[in-house]
């Protein structure tokens, strides 16, 4: 690491400087005519489109503020701390998508990071991921987008700002933050272990999101699985730093990457329902399994999960409070009144379908965001448990009642500090919904 | 376009994504007996059930029902004697009836959860539905009494 720093000083110091150029520097790959269909086996193509899928190919290069785009072909509007970036359109039309890149052009952007043209991408690209995947697994993901039907689209400008639009940059960043190359096979760990690295670490980036970006945004290489703030969200700690009640064990994981919800955690709302509606869902089981595998070695839920029983029988007691006899605390009736039809559980677990509060993840976190977004969104049928919803509560509770009910909530369903500042918090929350989800009753 | 299906059958609609599925219920589909009461989802008078489980339709945006299925009063029985029905009968809980579509809804939704619900259970779980007739005793009579008809007890000798 310190050598990869000293390089990266000397590499930026002499930034004008012959040897710098030329590590940074890429030819342009030649284009090619758009190659046909019969190029590719039925076979890799399938490949491909379940690797593009657990990849969540479509979520960052489609377009979605707005008007939706066409799917893949890109403009989707990423907010970074440097400015917006906007993806690119990766269906194969020849002049505005990758019609013109040929695999081996594909698979320098995917391992490195470089356009076709010789240009740095920016890692908004997860490439520092992508670059752990297989040859034959990038090569399906190409054979599937290049059968993809061209669309004809063309992106909107980034707004990066100087100095971190001069793209040379990248290679700095690179040189610092990039471990290019296939993940190595950690023969300490079963089979399905490495396989759940492999996707968890590769091609599904859980580590994009879910760790803390440092001030040149890459992930801290000291914070893995830390969690982080996303898209106007908190992508939860994967690591044992997760505050929830009850571990993260690999049944959880897995009820939650497949199903959208983990009984005892709750739901997979917001940048989440994606990942598992849209992208997991596409994936065979085993590899599903083998994710959850891996997050729950990540999490050391098997050294932990002895002290379940106890946190268990906690949040089942706290998940009753106030709801017996009358009530004289208005925000005990406000939660009586608004949640606990479908959130109050009685018994020694909650009911399947009956997320219990005192559990959710939500709740637990060091800030009320997703406890407000799900409040104020709902969720639906796409999102958490596919045949379920939960309404939004937009027109029904001002930001003064949010907080009321956070802080209530927080104060008898978790054992940790209150939340601080939250009207003001309900409020810059309710800002990021572009359009209320449900019109008013009214 | 949304498409669910209601008690059993199949429904489109072509309607904003943002608009309320009580009105979808009422306006669209036709079946007034989910009733409006407050339109923050406080009071449980629209209360139907989505995937099973008692839910306010009317702050529930129709695109959040989108493949669902979806339960209203008229749905739970075709000749409206299902358990709870009955027993709602057999101690003639309402009084003005306007909330007891969405009474019932919960109530049934409340027995599939607890099939022998206490007091306790059954204060936690229907205390976001209300009634200005103040039927409340009642109710919990009649759901103890659903419960016990679908246990088999025999309760009338």
């Amino acid at each position: 690491m310190i050598k990869r720093i000293a390089a990266a000083i000397v590499g930026i110091g002499v930034a004008g400087g012959v040897g710098f150029l030329a590590y940074a520097w890429y030819p342009a790959i030649a284009p090619v005519a758009p190659p046909p269909p019969s190029t590719f086996t039925a076979a890799q193509i399938e490949r491909g489109r379940v690797l593009a899928a657990g990849g969540y190919c479509a979520e960052c290069h489609t377009r979605t503020d707005g008007v939706r785009g066409v799917e893949l072909a890109g403009d989707y509007k990423m907010d970074t701390p440097f400015g917006a970036i906007f993806s690119s359109n990766i269906t194969p039309d020849p002049e505005t998508g990758i019609g013109h890149w040929s695999e081996a052009a594909f698979k320098r952007a995917m391992r490195k990071g470089i356009s076709r043209d010789g240009t740095q991408l920016f890692p908004a690209f997860p490439f520092d991921h992508f670059t752990h995947m297989t040859d034959e697994d990038i090569d399906a993901v190409y054979a599937f987008l290049m059968t993809r039907q061209p669309v004809h689209s063309v992106k909107r400008d980034n707004t990066v700002g100087f100095p971190f639009n001069i793209r040379l940059e990248q290679a700095g960043w690179k040189l610092l933050f990039l471990h290019e190359g296939p993940l190595k096979n950690n023969p300490k760990q079963d089979a399905e272990w490495n396989r759940g690295a492999y996707l968890a670490e590769g091609l599904s980036h859980c580590s994009a999101c879910h760790t803390p970006r440092n001030l040149m945004g890459a992930e801290k290489a000291g914070a893995p699985y830390d969690g982080a703030p996303v898209d106007n969200w908190i992508a939860p700690p994967l690591n044992d730093h997760n505050p929830t009640p009850v571990v993260w064990t690999e049944d959880e994981y897995f009820k939650y990457l497949r199903f959208g919800s983990a009984p005892l955690h709750g739901s997979a709302a917001g940048p989440m329902s994606p990942v598992v509606h849209g992208g997991l869902s596409e994936m065979p089981e085993s590899d599903v399994h083998a994710i959850a595998h891996y997050l729950a070695e990540i999490d050391h839920a098997s050294t932990r999960v002895s002290q379940d029983p106890k946190a268990l029988a906690w949040a089942m007691k706290a998940s009753m409070k106030d709801l017996v006899g009358p009530q004289v605390n208005p925000n005990a009736k406000l939660y009586a009144g608004a949640c606990a039809a479908c959130h109050a559980n009685a018994g020694p677990q909650p009911v399947e379908g009956r997320p219990d509060l005192a559990l959710n993840n939500a709740l637990w976190l060091d800030e009320p965001t997703n406890l407000f977004q799900v409040i104020l969104r709902g969720i639906g049928t796409t999102e958490g448990i596919s045949t379920v919803s939960m309404p939004s509560f937009y027109h029904s509770f001002s930001d003064a009642d949010l907080a009321r009910l956070a802080t209530y909530l927080r104060a008898t369903r978790t054992t940790l500090p209150p939340w601080n500042d939250l009207e003001k918090k309900a409020a810059d929350v309710r800002k990021t919904l572009p359009t209320p989800p449900v019109a008013s009753s009214h | 376009m949304t498409t669910f299906r209601l008690n059993g059958r199949d429904v489109t609609v072509d309607v904003p994504d943002d608009t309320p599925l009580l009105w979808v219920i009422r306006d669209e589909v036709g079946l007034t007996g989910t009733k409006f009461g407050c339109g923050i989802g406080m009071c449980g008078a629209c209360t139907i059930h989505i995937g099973g489980r008692a839910t306010r339709s009317c702050v529930t945006p129709v695109s959040a029902a989108e493949g669902a299925d979806i339960t209203t009063i008229e749905g739970i029985d075709p000749e409206g004697n299902h358990p709870v029905q009955q027993a709602w009968r057999e101690i003639q809980v309402p009084q003005c009836g306007y909330c007891q579509s969405g009474q019932i809804m919960q109530a049934v939704s409340l027995l599939k959860d607890y099939p022998s619900p206490t007091d306790e259970e059954i204060d936690a779980v229907m205390a976001g539905s209300l009634c200005r007739c103040m039927t409340y005793i009642r109710i919990r009579e009649a759901i103890k009494k659903a419960a016990a008809n679908a246990r088999g007890d025999a309760s009338n000798g």
